[in-house]
Formats: C-alpha cells, sequence, structure tokens
C-alpha cells in the first residue's frame, strides 16, 4: 500500500487546507485466519521485529497482535535514553548496532523520529566509580565505540546545573561520555515503524490479547486470542513485562522476573540542560525534553509486580539525589509519575532466542534498558524468526546460557537508565 | 509502598524489609544435578501474575526471614507465615491469578 511521503512538500500542501486531509498512518485490519508469522507485542521490538522482517527477508504475511495500544507500554513509559557504551563485546556489538540503526533511521523509516545525538554522560562519584568507568571506556574504544573520560570541570562547562562542590554527600569526581549517544522521541519510533510495517502489508492488531499458544508435536501451529483463534507458522513473543505469561503459554519457565520501574517528568522550563546526565551510584538520571521539561528516571521496587505503579519511597530516594547534584530544581515541581511493568533478567542483558518449543521464539528480558535496543533487537530477532537461527549478534543472547552458565553480566553499564 | 505485617515486630513499612525473592524453591544436590537442574534452580522463577509466595527478611527490625503470600496485580497480601512453613492454601483467583 503506497502512502504520503512525509516531506517538506506534504507539509506544506496539508497545510494549505488546514491539515484536515492527512491520510491514515496505518489501518486497523481485522485478523485474517493463518499468517506465515505473528509477532506478540506491538511495542517497539514487536514492530520493529515486523518491519525487518519485511524490509530485510521479504517476509509479508505477518501480523503483530497488541493487547492493549500501539506502543502503549513501556516503549511510551521510558525515558528515551540512546547509547551503546557497553562493557562486554556481545553486549557493545549489539547496541552498537541498534545505535547505528538509530542514525539512520529517521530517514529510512520516512518519519522524524527526532533522534538527538546530544552525548549521554555517566557520573563517577567514588574511586570505585572512576575505575569501571575507565575499565569500560578501554573495552568500549577495543569494540570501536566512542567514549571518553571527562573531568567534573568540563562536566561542568557541558552542564553548568550540575553541583561539582567536593562538600556535597556524594560528590562529582568525573565522569565519561559517548558523544554519538543521546535520545530519541519514544512514540515516533513506534509509529514509524507501525506506518513502514504496514507499508508493506503487515496486519498491526490492536486490541487482540493473545490467551494461547497451539502446539503439535512440539511445534507451533498458531495463537488464541481475544479475537479468535489465528494460525501461524512461526510464532515470535516479544511481550516484554508480561514475558512470563506468554511464555508459560508456551510451556517455558524463564529466568525473568517483573518490577515496576518509575519515571517522572519535573515541570516545564527553559532550556537548561542540553545532555543527558547518569549517576549509577546516587540512582539518578537527567535530560530535558524539548517541551522543557526534566525527564527524571528512579529505580524499580524490590518486589514483583504487574501493577503499572511503583512506590513513594523510590521517587523520594532518587529526588534526593537529584536535589544534591542539581540544586536549582529544588523548587521545582514533579508534574507526572508513572511506572511500566520490566522484565529483568538474572544477568541483566536480554534473551532474543529459538526456544525448546519449534517455531516460537522469544526476545524479551530488557529489564530496565531496552528503548535504546529497539532497532536492533527488531533486526536480530527478525534474522532470528526467518533463518530460524540466531544472527551473530544475538546468538550470545540464547536462552541456554542460564545452562552453559555463559552469562553476560551488564549489571554495570546497565544500571537503570532506558 | 506496602504494609507488611512482621511476625514478630507488627505492621512496618516495605522499606524496613529487603524481599528475597520467590520462595519455596528446593536446591538440588549439586553433586547429582545436571546443568539444566542446577540452572533452572538459580535462576529459572514463576514470576506469577497473581498469586506470588515470597520471602522477606526484616533488615532493619528483628532481622527474621518469613514466608508472605501476595498477590503481584493487586500487592494485596493474603498470609504472613514461617520461613520453615509450607505455603497455605489460598484461592488463586483471590489473587487475581491468571
Amino acid at each position: 500500500m503506497s502512502r504520503t511521503k512525509y516531506s517538506i512538500f506534504s507539509l506544506l500542501r496539508q497545510a494549505r487546507d488546514y491539515h484536515r486531509g492527512w491520510p491514515q498512518a496505518w489501518r486497523s485490519p481485522e485478523p485474517k485466519p493463518s499468517y506465515d508469522v505473528i509477532i506478540i507485542g506491538g511495542g517497539g521490538h514487536g514492530l520493529a521485529t515486523a518491519y525487518y522482517l519485511a524490509k530485510e527477508h521479504g517476509i509479508t504475511n505477518v501480523a503483530v497482535l497488541e493487547k492493549g495500544w500501539l506502543g502503549g507500554g513501556n516503549t511510551g513509559r521510558n525515558t528515551t535514553i540512546v547509547r551503546s557504551n557497553y562493557l562486554w563485546d556481545e553486549s557493545a556489538h549489539l547496541y552498537e548496532h541498534s545505535l547505528k540503526l538509530f542514525e539512520g533511521l529517521s530517514q529510512d523509516l520516512n518519519y522524524n523520529i527526532m533522534f538527538s545525538q546530544r552525548g549521554v554522560i555517566n557520573l563517577a562519584h567514588n574511586e570505585h566509580d572512576l575505575k569501571e568507568l575507565t575499565r569500560r571506556g578501554h573495552a568500549c574504544r577495543l569494540n570501536g565505540i566512542d567514549y571518553e573520560m571527562i573531568s567534573a570541570e568540563q562536566i561542568k562547562q557541558i552542564a553548568p546545573i550540575i553541583n561539582i562542590s567536593k562538600n556535597i554527600r556524594y560528590p562529582v569526581l568525573g565522569g565519561s561520555i559517548q558523544r554519538r549517544a543521546g535520545n530519541a522521541r519514544h512514540d515516533a519510533v513506534a509509529w514509524g515503524y507501525a506506518r513502514r510495517a504496514d507499508e508493506y502489508g503487515i496486519d498491526i492488531i490492536q486490541n487482540c490479547e493473545v490467551t494461547g499458544i497451539d502446539i503439535e508435536n512440539g511445534r507451533v501451529t498458531g495463537v488464541q486470542t481475544t479475537r479468535g483463534p489465528i494460525k501461524a507458522r512461526k510464532v515470535g513473543a516479544v511481550p516484554a513485562g508480561h514475558a512470563s505469561v506468554v511464555g508459560r503459554l508456551a510451556g517455558l519457565t524463564l529466568p525473568v522476573e517483573s518490577h515496576p520501574l518509575q519515571a517522572m517528568v519535573s515541570e516545564p522550563i527553559k532550556p537548561v540542560l542540553d545532555t543527558v546526565i547518569m549517576s549509577n551510584t546516587v540512582h539518578v538520571y537527567i535530560s530535558q525534553s524539548d517541551k522543557g521539561e526534566l525527564v527524571l528516571g528512579a529505580g524499580i521496587d524490590p518486589y514483583l509486580s504487574y501493577a503499572q505503579r511503583g512506590s513513594l519511597d523510590v521517587i523520594e530516594h532518587q529526588l534526593e539525589a537529584l536535589c544534591d547534584l542539581y540544586p536549582i530544581v529544588k523548587r521545582l515541581r514533579v508534574m507526572r509519575t508513572w511506572g511500566g511493568i520490566v522484565d529483568t533478567c538474572p544477568d541483566a542483558s536480554p534473551i532474543i532466542s529459538k526456544t525448546p518449543v519449534e517455531g516460537f521464539y522469544m526476545n524479551c528480558g530488557w529489564g530496565t534498558g531496552g528503548f535504546k535496543a529497539t532497532p536492533g533487537s527488531g533486526w536480530v530477532f527478525a534474522h532470528t524468526i526467518a533463518q530460524d537461527r540466531p544472527h551473530r549478534l544475538n546468538e550470545a543472547f540464547d536462552l541456554k546460557r542460564f545452562e552453559s552458565g555463559f552469562l553476560i553480566d551488564e549489571h554495570g553499564a546497565a544500571a537503570v537508565a532506558h | 509502598m506496602l504494609l507488611i505485617e512482621c511476625p514478630h515486630c507488627g505492621p512496618r513499612e516495605q522499606t524496613e524489609f529487603t524481599c528475597g525473592g520467590e520462595g519455596h524453591i528446593v536446591r538440588p544436590d549439586p553433586a547429582t544435578a545436571t546443568d539444566a537442574e542446577w540452572g533452572h534452580y538459580l535462576f529459572m522463577r514463576k514470576n506469577p501474575k497473581g498469586l506470588h509466595f515470597e520471602r522477606w527478611f526484616h533488615a532493619h527490625g528483628c532481622r527474621q526471614w518469613f514466608h508472605a503470600a501476595r498477590s503481584t496485580v493487586t500487592h494485596e497480601i493474603f498470609a504472613i507465615y514461617g520461613i520453615d512453613e509450607p505455603p497455605p492454601a489460598i484461592d488463586p483467583s483471590k489473587a487475581g491469578s491468571q
């Protein structure tokens, strides 16, 4: 199906008619009786998977089933940070692939995802932080990923609102910066992928919850949904916080646990910060949106939950650290807080893998940092589904690593930022 | 935030406690367990949507471990019981189980 190409000229044409003539960006089709591939989950990762199935592998008889609305889960709840400064080779290659896809994504999708490479700074507050960041920096350099150590004074130059006084509880001793990192408009990533996937003829079916997975002789044959049964040769699940629930439908037990993760925005103020600053030690990260709100991320609650809300003590803890590091925010009001359910893995690395059920694939366990991986995750998952074997970039992220012990421990680099 | 009834100290704020995750996981014999069994013991979790039997530790109180039966959908706590006790019989539908 051909659509309006978004450009300055289409914008001018539509402006002439008071923007009443914009066509629908994607269809709302009824589910067909059968598909070659069904993707469970219409978030960024699921939609990216569908798009790359069509674009890279020529598979277009695909449905994306979403139980709520498109991009309404963690895709629309994260703090939009994109970076690739990970420690281990496996993660560095995967996240760097994703960052490179992000760099050309607006053109590729013909959709402005507002990718802004404004840099991401990681703060060090003690000797251990400095050593950890330096070690990670060496690893990044060896993997060809840009990464620099910078002093507290340099950080102050980039972000004048930061307090680098030696007299605070956790003084800033220095930090690292990845200049190619930054952030992107999260909704636009989902919408852009949806629009292009739809152009290829892929059916995006919202309000359609998967309630069962049909398996015959160890092979997937289709799914049961709230809108009736649908047959499929292959099923790829990208269920984020509900990984265990969907896995159980296929008889799988997964090494993931679901926790609430919170984020919040302040009331909008004039531009004060044109980069992203993260601190793992005092557990706060901050950026400023185009609307002027300070976008702040908190940590996860310690207990399991599927309710998309977190506790106040987590927010309090995070705001205390924020006020210490950025004293000008003390009189600002928090405008909104919200929570999403993240599926955390024991090694803080995702699972992008075949499963013991033939034709059934899982892409889950992204924990607190899935947004930055959206294009790369979809790209390798599409490859895994289409070829029935993992791509070189995701073969280490196999479910079997929890038997073999080849874990990819990214607790240091993953932190909580996403 | 949860209000947790410590069996020794009474109702206290959740911030006094450390959550110990899923309870009643049986450790296989390391001498005879296969890699799959050992991996399952170490990493695989039920992570249910609904009724969950979990361990808590009163870190800033009596420093005792105990179990709780709690809903992961509504956060309601149905029972608190000893660390060496088996899980009580609770209707999972009460906890919004799926």
